[in-house]
């Protein structure tokens, strides 16, 4: 990881929103909203909620390494090896009685008084939600989004976004407050404030040398993750940004003397981020850019239209999209970052972000004549991850680069 | 005169091989890599000294490959098993390749071009199929060493497969076989064949197919049967499981850039 001096903000910015959720958990602050990911978070935070993101709190399971304690708890309720890692991690902790928020003073992961999930990305979101929903007897609603998207047609965003309205009524219930569009309107602008501060962030890995690696950016997402639509995201961002750019303008790379780069396609797999990210270091590779970043980049949200922006937004990302809009994307970035090869994350729990497995590596590497590499793991799960073979194939991977730079097959990237 | 050595120090097996200025092969050694891979590569290292007739300090460079080569730590430097399965399959076929490395515990397959440049790669999952470990598994299944499988499966008269994709279920499959009566020879076979069928899935085989590796040199049946499933005349070296000692060889005497900061020149 590299040596970026915001982190301590970061950590301030985190930790205030934890104990935030606590307070609202246990002092009965603000009801509690838990929330998928990807959203519908602004309408939950302009009615009031303490918004909670249980795939954060699963991340924070996989890079502790404690999801492997707790997996197998939720397996033996009959919850599959096979599918979402994060949801067998999470609902495994809290059978266990644990949490990593015990850190910022919360005794257990917040109760929620209702759960919301968009399956624009999977269905095990709502079946993860569906667990605490009957486990706590509170209201489980969400959207169900359409999937595999060529082109985001007016009809896709008129149904999601009648969905989206379908909420406010039993949300207005649960929060005991109507829904003020002013404030709405506030908070989905503040989101997309967030939004353009997080992708210019992410932007200034473009230079050469990159002056932050995805392995920082899953680090630093993660106000972009559960605080968008709140002032305090925007303001680490600025923070953040600022350091960024002072590192592009002095050629500060997060990666010393580095000479490949690399962009990352799928999850991380969080509790093998230092490692990895030091194999890099070690053959002076820096993976400069990742879908999985870039998925907290909402560019449609809009103030003047908010429902319908969020809409839109939650249809126009990767993980919505069929094969061939992510395949133009994953060429944008390619060229945008100006990278060597491509490394795909086959996840073994998560097929809706493994990219790998319908032919997709292939066509890209011969139609844009790079290299790829297909690492086998899983998000949280590391009994699917061997690490002498992934650090042999990540080895190899860039010898090759090397060999093919050296042959003149593939230029450097400028 | 100048001489090379390659280090190969892989799961099962360490092997050594030492080369001269025209990539002869003088000598080698293979060693069982344990828990000491310093010491089997030692080990390894002193037999093909020996064999090769030459000393430590005639050697211009030694360079080491497969998954311990970190551990030989009088190697001068290192390429990954990817690249010295290539570069050593490479120089005996100078046309666009497939190598088929099948190790005790991976299995690889390596694209290379008409230069014997690396074009792609992919190993196989972390799993025990279409390993050198899964005959491990089936030959403590059927009550012999792993070494009479061969020539008991050349002796095969029926043809079956094994279903299972799993190790574990695949012995479970064998025992259902032996109560139906199914003969050993047979079973052997069909141990083969299964994984002949994993490796054969984990690519599209153009141009001429190479296998190396320790379970190609000790199963030439399996071989055989590579060849009629994918259809192709199934390319031997000399040495198959001497061939990443071999690749590390050669590229020490190539002096290749290693991508790495402890070996700076690339």
């Amino acid at each position: 990881m590299s040596d970026i001096r915001s982190t301590g903000a970061l950590r301030e910015t985190m930790g205030a929103y934890y104990r935030s959720l606590g307070d609202a958990a246990e002092r009965k602050t603000a009801p509690v909203a838990w929330c998928s990911s990807v959203g519908p978070t602004e309408l939950l935070r302009a009615l009031g909620f303490a918004v909670f993101f249980p795939e954060n709190h699963a991340a924070m399971l996989g890079a502790s390494r404690t999801a492997q304690r707790y997996m197998p708890l939720a397996h033996a309720q009959g919850y599959s090896q096979d599918v979402c890692s994060y949801l067998s991690s999470d609902i495994g902790a809290y059978l266990a009685g644990e949490t990593p928020l015990s850190a910022f003073g919360l005794s257990s992961t917040p109760r929620a008084d209702v759960l919301v999930f968009n399956t624009n990305q999977c269905r095990d979101i709502r079946d993860w939600f569906e667990w605490y929903g009957r486990k706590w007897g509170v209201p489980v609603i969400g959207v169900r989004s359409p999937r595999s998207i060529d082109d985001v047609t007016e009809s896709d965003i008129d149904g999601v976004a009648r969905q989206i309205e379908g909420l406010v009524p039993p949300l207005e219930s649960v929060a005991g407050r109507r829904l003020d569009p002013g404030r709405l309107a506030e908070v989905v602008g503040r989101s997309r404030q967030c939004s353009d501060l997080w992708e210019a962030c992410l932007l200034t890995a473009a230079h050469h040398p990159a002056p932050l690696t995805f392995f920082d950016g899953t680090i630093h997402m993660g106000p972009a993750v559960v605080l968008r639509g709140d002032e305090a995201a925007n303001a680490y961002y600025r923070t953040l940004l600022a350091e960024l750019q002072d590192r592009a303008a002095t050629a500060t790379g997060a990666v010393p003397g580095e000479s490949y780069r690399l962009y990352w396609e799928g999850m991380p797999i969080w509790g093998r981020l230092r490692a990895l990210s030091a194999v890099c270091i070690e053959f002076r590779t820096a993976v400069v850019a990742s879908t999985y970043c870039n998925s907290w980049i909402f560019s449609a949200l809009d103030a003047a239209d908010p429902i319908r922006s969020m809409a839109r937004a939650s249809l126009e990302l990767f993980i919505t999209r069929s094969e061939a809009p992510k395949e133009r994307y994953i060429e944008e970035m390619v060229g945008r970052y100006g990278v060597d090869g491509i490394v795909f994350h086959d996840c073994r729990t998560c097929s809706s972000n493994s990219n790998t497995r319908y032919g997709m590596p292939r066509r890209l590497s011969e139609r844009l004549g790079l290299p790829t590499l297909i690492l086998d793991g899983d998000v949280n799960d590391l009994r699917c991850f061997s690490d002498e073979q992934s650090r042999t194939n990540l080895e190899g991977f860039i010898e090759q680069i090397a060999d093919a730079r050296a042959a003149g097959r593939l230029a450097e990237r400028r | 005169m100048s001489y090379w050595a390659g280090i190969d120090c892989g799961s099962w097996a360490t092997k050594a091989v030492v080369i001269d200025q025209g990539a002869r092969l003088l000598g080698s050694g293979v060693a069982r890599s344990g828990a000491d891979l310093a010491a089997a590569a030692e080990r390894a290292y002193t037999l093909a000294l020996a064999q090769a007739g030459r000393d430590r300090d005639e050697m211009a460079a030694v360079w080491a490959t497969g998954f311990g080569r970190q551990s030989v730590e009088f190697a001068d430097g290192s390429r990954t098993e990817l690249d010295c399965h290539g570069r050593g399959a490479a120089y005996y076929v100078r046309e666009p390749a497939v190598v088929i490395d099948i190790g005790g515990q991976d299995a690889k397959v390596i694209r290379l071009d008409a230069d014997g440049r690396r074009l792609a790669h992919r190993m196989n999952r972390k799993c025990a199929a279409g390993t050198g470990s899964f005959l491990d598994e089936i030959a403590l299944r059927l009550g012999i060493e792993v070494s009479d499988l061969d020539h008991l499966a050349a002796t095969a008269t029926e043809s079956f497969e094994l279903s299972s994709f799993c190790t574990v279920f695949a012995g479970t499959e064998l025992l259902t076989l032996i109560r139906a009566g199914k003969r050993p020879a047979d079973l052997a076979r069909a141990a083969y064949l299964s994984l002949v069928k994993r490796v054969a899935a984990m690519d599209v085989f153009q141009g001429r197919v190479v296998a190396t590796g320790g379970v190609v040199a000790h199963h030439p049946t399996m071989v055989r049967l590579l060849g009629e499933e994918l259809r192709a005349e199934i390319v031997v070296p000399p040495h198959p499981q001497e061939i990443g000692a071999f690749g590390a060889a050669l590229a020490a005497r190539e002096g290749a850039a290693s991508v790495g900061p402890a070996m700076e020149g690339g």
